[in-house]
């Protein structure tokens, strides 16, 4: 009886009328924990009963604590029949199992009903009295803390990130169970989430009991996700960075919290002080060329390496034996891992030395029934296969670990696509566990690649390279190179230079299938997956380089299937790092020459991409610096050439044939300029409107180039279902509605939104699902934040040398970082965490009976493309050309607070990490909800549009309702994992699934804090609301 | 499963390339258009609703498509929809947790949602309001919704009014007069009271209610202000004897004459008239007491005080002093004991009549 659980009924309020007769309710309330249910009395005749119980006590396990929710449900006395419900609220209580969370829960929380959503609320205060030494404990990991967000929390320090935790739990799913008998849609919805949160709660458990045993105390980046297999059942899964936090301890020691989260972050102690030093562990000028294009796409699909010899262990040949050392070192430390992935996208400064490219891989399997529920090993085995995939990807890249890595799935009745991306990273390994080589290298390494620069430095060998690409000497620090293009998953490092503006990119597809049974179905998806990785591929390059930028951040690639096609949308935050070279024009060539009216087409085309580039630059202020060539005194000659050609283009467009350097292939990119089709394709690259005056949006946390945020923020779901032309659909005709469904719902977002200007949509994330045939389902979720003009416009006014920017802060304000905080920044336990991961772990075995396939690799791809070669081809290439140095200064002044004179219970909701004007005091613990809403008068509810308005609302009211009863007024690092949506109108029939996180926080205003007198160090600064009373 | 318990069936649907079959947009702090809100208030639809924001230019300004527009708009009617059941019961807009709107944003919901067009409720000034005759008037129904509220409330009714519906102070004032026509069901319709304004009856019933109501002399009064006190009525009756009494009338004649010499324009006037205009002054609330005499309160008002004093030439002012002087001169009749209920009843005419007093 390690724990007692309290819970008392204070009252409800607006409850539904029960009795027809008296326009009354008769209500008393069940309050049920594991398998003991308490009851209150019955309030009779009244919307507004005061039940004001005593308090309830379960004395429980520990155990059972982390698993169960607590389920409160509300009824109606009726003497004569049997009582009628009129809702649940569940309550996880994960977050008073922790001692810096919450300690009690109190409030206001809505009545859900799955069928009639919310009727009335009811107060409930809960706590937890633990009993016992948490290190008696076995079984339950009561203690250890999770965050949704993907990096390093605000009011914490990282001692040591001991990497990669993931976890999987199968069941039937309730849902199915009814299938022979007649369904009762309320008790199958109720089982179905009453499943789902004690297998949520089971999952963060078992994660916890891992992260203990690597002697962590922590979770972040905390993913946690649903697959709905349909009859083969139900699966929870997470994966998430398991790391040792050290609370800091004065949170009022720091500065004033700052607008942009790279402020935040010269107040982690992480950075060491430079006696630690080891800022880059390859500082060697062979570890060169990074990811182009290719790199994402070699990665990507190719199941079998050609340069599997490459990876860590060639590539320190030429760097001396230092290098090798260090490089040995660095691998030592992750090759211990089973698999060296961190699900974190932002990163401690110094964490991140190289960025080799995203790596991914896809698998497309064939479900079947999950016959042991407590053996999950064949879904176990499909991830550790496609992670093991992803691993000798990085390898590949030269690199020893991935980051801003994730796992996403896409189910259509029997096949189930798998999918993983993240980015091949070279960490410093300073960070991942103690030590071992301080010391004997710091020094040395001290001379290593300047912070703004380096992660774009290639991290495999230049003279061995895992594909065909363009290097150039960094133009930063023109000492190391750099890849002409890099494309990650992973946030802006806030160290990075970047030039202008960033921007929301996206490549959409559709690719009509057939519809097919079982293991021929997963064929054809197989075989089809590579031609879309390729052209998503495509269009992501051609469209950076048509916003005139060379990096890509954020990228999330999503394959949809559905019975007859598959969707591709890549989501991702175009920039120009300074330090890649300027990206190359794209240019059309055609192939009949003699042809008069087509060469003027063509030339046509040509004129209108260049505008659209020179329109764009503008845009986003892409004005590089001028560098005199002789400075970039590059090795390969390619980019005189280059430069030349380019000064060129505009007029004949013949004479590239010889210099198609977008890839090593020079055939790869050819386009069929005299069919229709590749004019569609052309032309679509021209479709996407940029956003109007005003508006900027972005993918990634922060926008590159913006930082004077206010503390206006408005966070949003929009959902939409589009039926795609039916007749004769073509691949052209599809991607021209999936394109135009994209564009405009990005258009009536910015309409919306258009009293916020000047504003930025930051964390865009859209997903897409086929519910149906031709139904297409995209769910946007995203926050917009109004920034302060005025200062924007003074600063771009003031002249200024510095023409190139931070991502988000300065050299100069890094270094007033308070150093004291970080004088024992290493861990002394000694221990090996990894191998027991990799002991525990290592039961995976067993070949999955599904059918598995996988895609081709990319060179085959090409191979095959390039056989449909005829006329015409779109080429990309590099330019030299002469920039006038960028107007805009770098933009340090803070918006000025706004006076915030905030209303009683007004929570905040973001999918950012942080809240632009405030600082986070306290982490309330993690919301991780799931709801089922049905309804069988769909018509009367307002059709389709009026049921998912009103259940999104309550969901986002059920969110907010918790956030307060934990004391807390924000939801940061919010998602929207899941919305399944379901009709069936000849019925009159609707069903929808959510699955919402994310982390419970008080913040602060800046305003606020700054007229706060020095705090005592144990106290956190109050909610500046204080939403529902504490009753004790 | 719940997707295997019907096949999807084959909708009849527009054949034209894309259509939006489910399209919605939630934001975490609800958003209220000011314009798409008025255009719902006002029983639009949601395309006529569309076409007039197209005739406001909205397209040009913000470069946007019809079909966003038509999106947005059926957005914001959806959440008008959702709302709207809580603006009739508008504390619980305060309370209720399903949207997140910002309290200046819920008054302007709330004062936008009750507002209504004086023209029209000038019309159903006096009517019945239990009975459902205009049904299709939102704002009819926003008078039916108040008067069921408060009807069988105690105390003042604009502030009762105020607290149910978080009204600000001159539209509860504004709702309390319509309740108290409706209870009283005084006759507003006559061609002669066309005059007047829904602002100038607004403003009498406040006077009425104010000096008249039981609320007025005590806080914890029996019975609902809306309703004026029976008792109160009762005793009007005893005033009659300021115009039955022939000494009476004389003597109070004399006194005002003697107070108004050359302070008035109408002195002559005034003198012809003055029984006259007593009698009518006295029996408008002598007659009180029967429902069918009180529906002709203001016919009175107007037929036999204005009207004259308007063909005599009148200035406001000289209705101002005559009727200060009216009231406070019977305190000098030797046998009139009613001075107090003479002037809580005269304070509410005279604010009447000298709102009313206009062209």
């Amino acid at each position: 009886m390690p724990g007692k659980l309290k819970v008392k009924i204070v009252a409800g309020r607006h409850l539904p009328v029960m009795d027809r007769a008296s326009d009354l309710t008769d209500a008393f309330v069940e309050v049920k924990f594991g398998n003991t249910t308490f009851k209150t009395d019955v309030y009779p005749k009244s919307l507004n009963p005061q039940w004001n119980s005593e308090w309830f006590k379960f004395e429980v396990d520990d155990e059972e604590l982390q698993d169960e929710p607590l389920q409160i449900t509300v009824l109606d006395h009726d003497t004569y029949s049997a009582n009628d419900a009129i809702g649940k609220v569940y309550i996880d209580i994960d977050p008073l199992l922790y001692s810096e969370a919450a300690t009690v829960i109190s409030g206001w929380f809505p009545i859900y009903d799955t069928i009639h959503g919310i009727r009335g609320e009811i107060n409930v205060v809960v706590k937890v009295d633990l009993f016992n030494d948490l290190n008696r404990f076995r079984q339950s990991s009561c203690g250890v803390k999770f965050f949704c967000t993907t990096s390093i929390p605000k009011c914490y320090r990282a001692v040591i990130i001991h990497g990669f935790v993931e976890e999987l739990v199968v069941n039937e799913d309730p849902e199915y169970q009814w299938i022979d008998r007649i369904r009762t849609p309320r008790a199958s919805n109720e089982a179905r989430q009453r499943l789902i949160s004690l297998m949520s709660g089971e999952l963060q458990r078992k994660i916890g009991l891992k992260v203990l045993e690597m002697r962590g105390n922590a979770v972040v980046g905390y993913l946690q996700c649903f697959d709905l297999e349909g009859e083969s059942g139900l699966v929870v899964r997470a994966i998430g960075t398991a790391c040792t936090l050290d609370k800091l301890s004065n949170t009022s020691a720091f500065l004033p919290a700052c607008n942009s989260p790279s402020k935040e972050m010269k107040e982690s102690p992480l950075v060491h002080p430079p006696s630690h030093g080891c800022r880059s562990t390859h500082n060697s000028p062979i570890h060169t060329a990074t990811g182009s294009r290719l790199t994402q796409n070699f990665s990507v699909s190719v199941p079998t390496l050609i340069y599997t010899g490459m990876g860590s262990g060639s590539a320190g040949k030429e760097g001396g034996p230092f290098k090798t050392l260090l490089r040995q070192q660095t691998q030592s430390a992750l090759e211990q891992r089973e698999f060296p992935f961190f699900t974190l996208t932002t990163f401690p400064p110094g964490f991140l030395v190289h960025v080799g490219g995203v790596v991914s891989a896809r698998s497309v399997k064939l479900l079947d029934r999950i016959h042991n529920p407590d053996e999950p090993e064949t879904r176990d085995a499909w991830w550790a296969e496609i992670r093991q995939e992803i691993k000798s990807h990085a390898k590949a890249l030269g690199c020893h670990a991935v980051v801003g890595y994730s796992e996403s799935t896409s189910i259509c009745e029997e096949v189930c696509i798998l999918s993983a991306s993240g980015t091949a990273a070279v960490l410093n390994p300073r960070f991942l566990q103690d030590g071992t080589m301080e010391g004997c290298l710091e020094q040395r390494i001290e001379e290593a690649s300047p912070p703004g620069c380096g992660f774009c430095h290639i991290p495999y060998d230049e003279l061995n390279m895992p594909f065909p690409a363009h290097l150039t000497y960094c133009y930063n620090c023109r000492k190391q190179k750099v890849p002409d293009v890099l494309f990650t998953t992973i946030d802006l490092p806030v160290e990075a230079i970047v030039v202008g503006k960033g921007c929301l990119i996206q490549a959409r597809l559709c690719r009509l299938k057939k519809k097919a049974q079982a293991e021929a179905n997963a064929t054809s998806i197989s075989n089809l997956l590579p031609f879309m990785e390729y052209e998503v591929h495509t269009q992501l390059m051609n469209k950076l380089k048509l916003r005139g930028m060379n990096a890509l951040f954020g990228l999330r690639i999503q394959i949809t299937v559905g019975e007859n096609m598959l969707m591709g949308l890549a989501s991702a935050t175009g920039v120009y790092l300074a330090a890649l070279p300027t990206p190359g024009g794209i240019q059309i060539a055609g192939k009949t020459p003699n042809d008069g009216t087509y060469e003027q087409h063509i030339s046509h085309m040509q004129k209108k991409i260049n505008d659209t580039i020179a329109k764009n630059k503008e845009l986003y202020e892409i004005n590089p610096p001028e560098l005199p060539e002789e400075i970039i005194g590059s090795p390969i000659p390619e980019p005189r050439q280059r430069s030349r050609l380019l000064r060129s283009q505009s007029e004949s467009s013949d004479e590239v044939t010889e210099l198609d350097l977008s890839h090593g292939k020079k055939d790869a990119f050819v386009l069929e300029i005299d069919d229709t089709d590749a004019m569609e394709d052309v032309h679509s690259l021209l479709t996407d409107v940029p956003p109007p005056s005003g508006f900027y949006s972005c993918n990634t946390e922060i926008m590159p180039g913006i930082n004077n945020w206010t503390p206006e923020i408005q966070m949003f779901t929009a959902v939409r279902v589009s039926r795609l032309s039916n007749i004769n659909p073509t691949n052209q005709t599809l991607n021209k509605n999936f394109n135009d469904l994209c564009e405009n719902l990005l258009k009536s977002l910015y309409f919306k939104l258009r009293s916020m200007v000047p504003c930025c949509l930051c964390h865009v994330n859209f997903t897409v699902a086929l519910p149906e045939d031709e139904l297409v389902q995209i769910a946007v979720t995203a926050v917009a934040i109004t920034y302060d003009k005025n200062q924007a416009l003074q600063a771009s006014k003031a002249p200024t040398e510095k023409s190139q920017q931070r991502a988000s802060t300065d050299n100069e304000e890094q270094l007033q970082f308070p150093l004291e905080l970080c004088s024992d920044p290493l861990s002394s336990q000694p221990f090996s965490p990894a191998k027991e991961v990799l002991e525990g772990a290592s039961s995976h075995t067993g070949i999955p009976a599904a059918q598995r396939d996988r895609c081709n690799s990319w060179i085959e791809l090409i191979k095959l493309k390039a056989q449909t070669i005829r006329r015409g081809s779109i080429k990309t290439t590099t330019s030299l050309e002469k920039a006038s140095p960028l107007a805009e200064g770098y933009l340090r002044h803070r918006s000025v607070p706004s006076c915030t004179n905030s209303t009683v219970s007004v929570v905040k909701m973001t999918p950012l990490s942080f809240l632009p004007g405030a600082k986070i005091t306290k982490y309330l613990g993690i919301i991780n909800m799931f709801f089922i809403r049905e309804t069988t008068s769909l018509r009367e509810e307002g059709g389709v549009s009026g049921f998912l308005h009103a259940f999104i609302a309550e969901v986002f009211a059920m969110v907010r309702a918790h956030v307060a009863a934990l004391g807390g007024n924000a939801v940061v690092s919010y998602i929207m994992k899941q919305c399944v949506f379901m009709e069936n109108p000849n019925k009159n029939q609707a069903q929808c699934l959510i699955n919402v996180s994310g982390d419970a926080v008080i913040f602060v205003r800046e305003s606020e804090l700054e007229m706060l007198p020095v705090q005592p160090s144990t106290a956190a600064p109050q909610p500046t609301s204080s939403a529902g009373d504490v009753t004790t | 499963m719940w997707g295997h318990l019907g096949t999807p069936g084959t909708r009849a649907r527009p054949a034209a390339g894309m259509s939006s079959d489910l399209d919605v947009f939630v934001g975490n702090t609800t958003l209220i258009d000011e314009e798409v809100y008025r255009l719902w208030l006002d029983g639009h639809s949601v395309a006529e609703a569309v076409a007039r924001r197209l005739r406001g230019g909205v397209l040009e300004r913000e470069g946007t498509s019809v079909a966003v527009l038509q999106s947005d708009t059926r957005d914001h009617y959806r959440t008008f929809q959702m709302l709207e059941r809580l603006l009739h019961a508008p504390p619980r807009l305060l309370q209720q947790l399903l949207f997140q709107i910002p309290p200046e944003r819920q008054a302007l919901l709330v004062q936008r949602y009750y507002a209504f067009d004086e023209a029209l409720a000038r019309e159903l000034l006096g009517k019945k309001l239990s009975k459902g005759t205009k049904k299709e008037l939102d704002e009819f129904d926003n008078f039916k919704r108040v008067f069921k509220a408060v009807e069988e409330l105690r105390g003042p009714l604009a502030e009762n009014i105020q607290q149910l519906f978080l009204l600000p102070p001159s539209l509860a004032r504004d709702y309390a007069a319509i309740v108290f026509f409706a209870n009283s069901r005084f006759e507003t319709g006559k061609r002669r009271l066309q005059f007047l304004s829904f602002a100038d009856f607004a403003a009498c019933a406040q006077s009425m209610m104010g000096h008249w109501s039981q609320g007025a002399l005590a806080p914890e009064a029996a019975e609902p202000d809306g309703d004026l006190p029976k008792s109160f009525l009762q005793d009007l009756k005893e005033l009659k004897v300021l115009v039955t009494d022939k000494d009476l009338l004389d003597q109070h004649k004399s006194l005002v004459c003697s107070a108004l010499r050359g302070k008035i324009s109408v002195y002559n006037e005034l003198e012809a008239n003055f029984k006259a205009l007593s009698r009518a002054l006295v029996n408008v609330g002598g007659k009180l007491t029967h429902a069918r005499d009180v529906r002709d309160f203001f016919v009175d008002l107007v037929e036999k005080v204005i009207e004259p004093c308007r063909s005599d030439k009148w200035s406001p002012g000289d209705l101002r002093l005559f009727l200060t002087q009216y009231t406070a001169a019977p305190r000098n009749l030797p046998g009139f004991r009613h001075q107090a209920l003479w002037e809580r009843y005269m304070a509410a005419i005279t604010a009447c009549l000298l709102r009313m007093y206009h062209d």
